[in-house]
């Protein structure tokens, strides 16, 4: 009898709590991004702000973005989501929404249009690259090189170049944009590099030029490691994200050049994992909204050298929040520095990842 | 005792038979141990064991191709592999059915990087095809062999349905013939392509780093536990608390410090510049490779090397030195044929524990070890968290375990586990 | 070679002298790298190296900035009580579960001895990296990953093997004859247990827990892996620091942890030292 009533009370609470708490949001939410000065701005443009409006809330940040699409995939087969939103590349936000990982949004309806009305679709534009993604930034992943070591290079082929850039490099611990690089600086034509990569041939191209400089490259997974390893010498030249080269050379005075050359343009936004409960949803879906209007965007630019992802926030990018210096210069997306770009194929990456990962691993591995 | 049993059976105080009464007690012992052993066994079985036995089934596992595309599976029963031809209508029906109902549950993507792994491609035509047929209507749009064909030309490859119909079973050995650098084609078991290797030469070098930071720890760790077991007690106590120290330090502490002693700017590498032993331009590279490796993780195993080796020398008496000696015997003869065969046990001891440690070891390599310095461990980590091939994964895992189980119950025959001990 | 004999040759006397210098030198191989970090950690610089004002010994050349910056920075301060929530705990689990199998262990007449020990020791043996992955998948799926609770009973899991050896190593030589005496003069099972087992094997039982502390407060595979950001320990700070930003921070807490080691092998020594002297063994 007792237990009746129990289990009938626990259907009523059961059935009244979506109802219920709908409106309630839930006073904890946790960010998953990359760490180092890119988080920092984040947490200084848009979490700062947010909390000041809603105090009591607690922000948890977990730095692991580059584990991201390994860990949502574990944690939705487990039926038990802990992250709330998920900063992650274009790329792997096309993989988790394509495996019903990821909440597939409408722009317009969830996030904020711009000050002059222009939907969010139209702001945003082409950088809404999936239904699951809102973007943030666009960044490039290219080279810092020591001024004080080397000649000044003008051309990303430097990286192969031993004679005249004598030392060390680092590199990204993946195939992605290396093998492109490689093959261009091969004398494969920009526009043919992704058919040259097509094929087994061209693979064993990539690699042979990349085989070049192995034993002087250093391998790097997390984006601080290039700044880090220029900073102590340990590298004359290193790829990573343009943002953590401008906090070493701007921030932290060091003596690195940039080198803009076939910079490789990329996105990053963000995801909400499936399957959150709604007072959570809720509160994730206020942030996102926050988060991602004209001015915090814009905002983010004043403490790392990222192009924001809204068309109505270019005009609002202006000078570094600490020390006041004119912010456009920096950012991938000026004229000056994209000259000449690699623009990045998210489809034929999408395709390839898997077959040209495990060929990239067999071939470090030796 | 003869005598006794003869005289028929003992009684005891309250009458029962002794030897059911012993018996009894024997039991009530029994169980008492066991009632306190059990809520531990049980913990571990919970918290541990099950959670490793569940992750090595995965290593097997491959219901995600069963569960998705049921039909197919069965429509393709009949079908014959060797005879290159494509399957019949009804296969690629099937497939439509099947692909339309994973495309409405987003299931499709998961079929696809299963079958990805055994041949890449597969996805993209999964995916892309995956778009288009969710909009189909089943029942009424056939015939599917063209559509499909003409949606996606990876539908008119062979290879593609072998591919699907080798994988049909509800478990795989195909995880595991990855590990070891082969995988199933349509005719059993081949070897991958020479620039898809890898584990193989991984596993080697797991090995052959493992044996050679043990027989450096043996190099290092033997005169040292020879003078611990030699020298008056108290001074050999204090001289165990600097094998000690670094034994209790974290692991990460110690880790970090070589990889600043290391680096090419670091301490090692300025002091033989300042000496003048290398010159300025042409610093040794000691981390980030192979080397870096061996050197910290020598450092980090040393103390499971010394203290097996101390705690058998201790009991290795003076006195057989000191006659063989008197008997004429040199100083190394002594040495060589009295007392290193008594000290054996001890080397043996610390070698296992040390080769276990080291083969399983994952932070160290991962910081200082670059990518020739990197361990099986590595890629297991790399397998779980980066790229998403748990099956994989868990086969190298289950590759690795072997190896350590294996030397684990050489290490009990040998030395038993209950002699294992701790500072 | 406790001393040299009067009688010795040259050759005895080169080779006795050459073997200390070997012997100090590979002592110096395990302590050095642990020592040169304590007065990096002074560094006024952001360097890893002993800048000239630090050997001249200039005061200029030293600060405390790292050690600040550990204490005055969230991140660091959070993982720091993190780690202090989560060891003490699972120290707790793995000493009472540990030594009430240690106990039922050392009992005379154990069926499938060998084979319950071999599972004990289990968490010592299997690669972290398997435990980690294993444990990861596991707990994800009955909602224990990224808890607080998941970690300490990971932690408390690779924790029990210590204890296990520890307090069975101090019941080996323990003295049946006077639990029976106890009985004997009337004391039930559990005042026998409470005065005459715990307070002999009471040493082993700290020493273990002290292992199953250091265990959890070191450990960085299995956190990675079965905690969540919320749960972010010390050593996990450490890991990713060292692969991110090596900042000379990671040296401060180095040093404190170095110090926190010495405390804790001091104790297990002394400790070891008691246990032997009231089972009336000679000191080794």
């Amino acid at each position: 009898m007792k237990l009746s009533k129990l289990s009938a009370l626990a259907v009523t609470t059961a059935l009244c709590a979506p109802s219920a708490f709908a409106e309630e949001m839930s006073n904890e939410l946790v960010l998953v991004s990359w760490g180092g000065a890119y988080q920092a701005s984040q947490h200084k443009a848009y979490v700062e702000p947010y909390l000041a409006q809603n105090p009591g809330l607690k922000v948890i940040w977990d730095e692991s973005s580059a584990e991201a699409v390994a860990k949502i995939r574990a944690m939705n087969e487990a039926g038990n989501v802990t992250w709330d939103l998920v900063d992650a590349v274009a790329a792997d936000s096309m993989r988790l929404c394509d495996e019903g990982l990821a909440e597939e949004l409408d722009h317009d309806e969830v996030l904020a249009a711009a000050p002059d009305g222009t939907s969010a679709t139209e702001d945003f534009g082409d950088l809404i690259v999936s239904d699951c993604f809102v973007p943030q930034i666009v960044y490039s992943t290219t080279f810092g090189y020591r001024t004080d070591l080397i000649d000044q290079p003008d051309t990303v082929c430097a990286i192969f170049d031993t004679e005249k850039y004598p030392g060390k490099r680092s590199l990204q611990r993946r195939p992605i944009d290396n093998m492109e690089w490689a093959l261009y600086c091969d004398g494969v034509a920009k526009d043919d590099i992704y058919d040259v990569l097509g094929t087994d041939e061209g693979v064993d191209r990539a690699l042979a030029k990349l085989n070049t400089i192995k034993d002087q490259v250093v391998w790097w997974s997390a984006g601080a490691e290039t700044p880090q390893l220029l900073a102590d010498g340990e590298v004359v030249m290193g790829s990573t994200f343009n943002g953590r080269l401008f906090s070493a050379i701007a921030e932290q005075n060091q003596p690195i050049g940039m080198l803009w050359d076939m910079q490789s343009f990329d996105l990053d936004g963000w995801v909400i994992p499936a399957g959150l409960p709604a007072d959570r949803k809720a509160r994730v879906l206020d942030f996102l909204k926050f988060a991602t209007d004209t001015q915090r965007l814009a905002d983010q630019a004043a403490y790392i050298s990222y192009g924001p992802a809204r068309a109505s926030s270019a005009p609002l990018v202006g000078k570094h929040a600490e020390l006041g210096i004119d912010m456009a210069p920096h950012m991938p997306t000026d004229p000056a520095n994209a000259s000449n770009v690699h623009v990045y194929d998210y489809e034929w990456w999408a395709d390839n990842r898997d077959d040209l990962d495990a060929k990239f691993q067999a071939w470090l591995a030796k | 005792m003869t005598d006794i049993s003869q005289s028929g059976p003992m009684l005891a105080a309250d009458g029962t038979p002794l030897k059911r009464s012993l018996a009894r007690a024997l039991r009530m012992q029994k169980l008492r141990a066991l009632m306190l052993i059990a809520p531990l066994l049980l913990f571990i079985l919970l918290t541990f064991i099950l959670p490793v036995a569940d992750m090595l089934y995965r290593s097997v596992d491959n219901r995600i191709v069963q569960d998705v595309l049921p039909r197919t599976i069965e429509a393709l029963e009949d079908w014959d592999p060797g005879s290159n031809q494509l399957p019949e209508e009804a296969a690629f029906a099937a497939l439509a059915a099947d692909l339309k109902d994973a495309a409405n549950a987003k299931t499709h993507t998961k079929v696809a990087k299963r079958l990805n792994y055994e041949n890449p491609g597969i996805a993209s035509v999964f995916r892309k095809s995956g778009r288009k047929v969710k909009k189909w209507d089943v029942e009424n749009d056939g015939p599917y062999r063209e559509k499909l064909i003409e949606l996606n030309d990876g539908w008119g490859d062979v290879d593609l349905w072998k591919t699907i119909k080798t994988y049909s079973g509800v478990r795989t050995a195909g995880y595991f013939l990855n590990a070891v650098d082969m995988k199933l084609g349509a005719d059993g078991a081949e070897v991958r392509p020479e620039n898809e290797r890898i584990y193989n030469t991984l596993l080697i070098r797991t090995m052959r780093m493992s044996l050679i930071i043990t027989f450096s720890c043996i190099l290092l760790g033997y005169p040292v536990a020879w003078l611990l077991a030699n020298l008056p007690a108290s001074k050999a106590n204090l001289l165990l608390i600097l094998v000690l120290l670094p034994f209790w330090t974290s692991l990460l502490v110690r880790t970090s410090a070589w990889k600043i002693l290391l680096q090419q700017q670091g301490v090692i590498n300025d002091t033989l510049v300042w000496i003048g032993l290398v010159d300025d331009a042409n610093r040794l590279v000691l981390i980030n490779n192979e080397l870096g490796t061996i050197i910290a993780m020598t450092h980090i195993l040393l103390p499971f090397m010394i203290l097996p080796m101390y705690s058998v020398m201790q009991t290795i008496n003076p006195t057989y030195m000191r006659a063989a000696k008197s008997m004429g015997a040199t100083d190394w003869t002594a040495f060589w044929r009295v007392y290193f065969p008594q000290s054996v046990p001890g080397i043996g001891a610390g070698s296992i524990l040390v080769f276990i440690l080291a083969v399983g070891y994952y932070i160290t390599p991962a910081l200082v070890g670059g990518t020739k310095g990197t361990f099986i461990s590595n890629l297991i980590a790399y397998h779980i968290s980066t790229s998403g091939n748990w099956g994989l994964g868990a086969a190298l895992g289950a590759i690795l375990l072997a190896v350590v189980l294996l030397l684990y119950w050489v290490y009990d025959k040998i030395v038993g586990i209950d002699n294992v001990k701790l500072g | 070679m406790s001393a040299l004999p009067p009688y010795a040759s040259t050759g005895q006397r080169a080779w006795y002298y050459s073997f200390r210098v070997i012997c100090g030198l590979i002592f110096f191989f395990l302590i050095a790298p642990i020592v040169v970090i304590i007065p990096l950690s002074f560094n006024a610089q952001d360097f890893f190296t002993f800048t000239p004002e630090m050997l001249r010994l200039d005061p200029e050349g030293f600060s405390l900035k790292h050690y600040r910056n550990f204490f005055g920075d969230d991140s660091w301060q959070t993982s720091m009580w993190n780690s202090l929530k989560i060891a003490p705990m699972a120290t707790i689990v793995s000493v009472t579960f540990g030594t009430l199998a240690a106990i039922g262990l050392s009992q005379p007449h154990v069926p499938f001895r060998r084979a319950i020990m071999a599972i004990l020791i289990s968490p010592m043996i299997v690669p972290l990296i398997i435990s980690a992955a294993g444990m990861y998948f596991f707990y994800s799926r009955i909602g224990l990953q990224g808890t607080y609770m998941g970690v300490v009973l990971a932690h408390a899991a690779l924790g029990i093997p210590f204890v296990i050896i520890t307090v069975t190593a101090t019941l080996v030589g323990f003295d049946r004859s006077l639990t029976r005496a106890a009985a004997n003069m009337g004391a039930d099972p559990v005042t026998t247990f409470f005065r005459i087992q715990m307070p002999l094997i009471m040493p082993g039982v700290i020493s273990g827990g002290l292992f199953a502390f250091i265990t959890s407060f070191d450990e960085v595979v299995v956190v990675l892996f079965v905690g969540s950001a919320g749960q972010r320990t010390l050593p996990w700070q450490m890991f990713t620091g060292l692969r991110e930003q090596i900042s000379p921070t990671i040296l401060a807490v180095a040093t404190i942890l170095v110090a926190i080691s010495i405390m804790l092998l001091a104790t297990v020594e002394m400790l070891r030292r008691r246990s032997e002297r009231l089972r009336g063994m000679s000191p080794t």
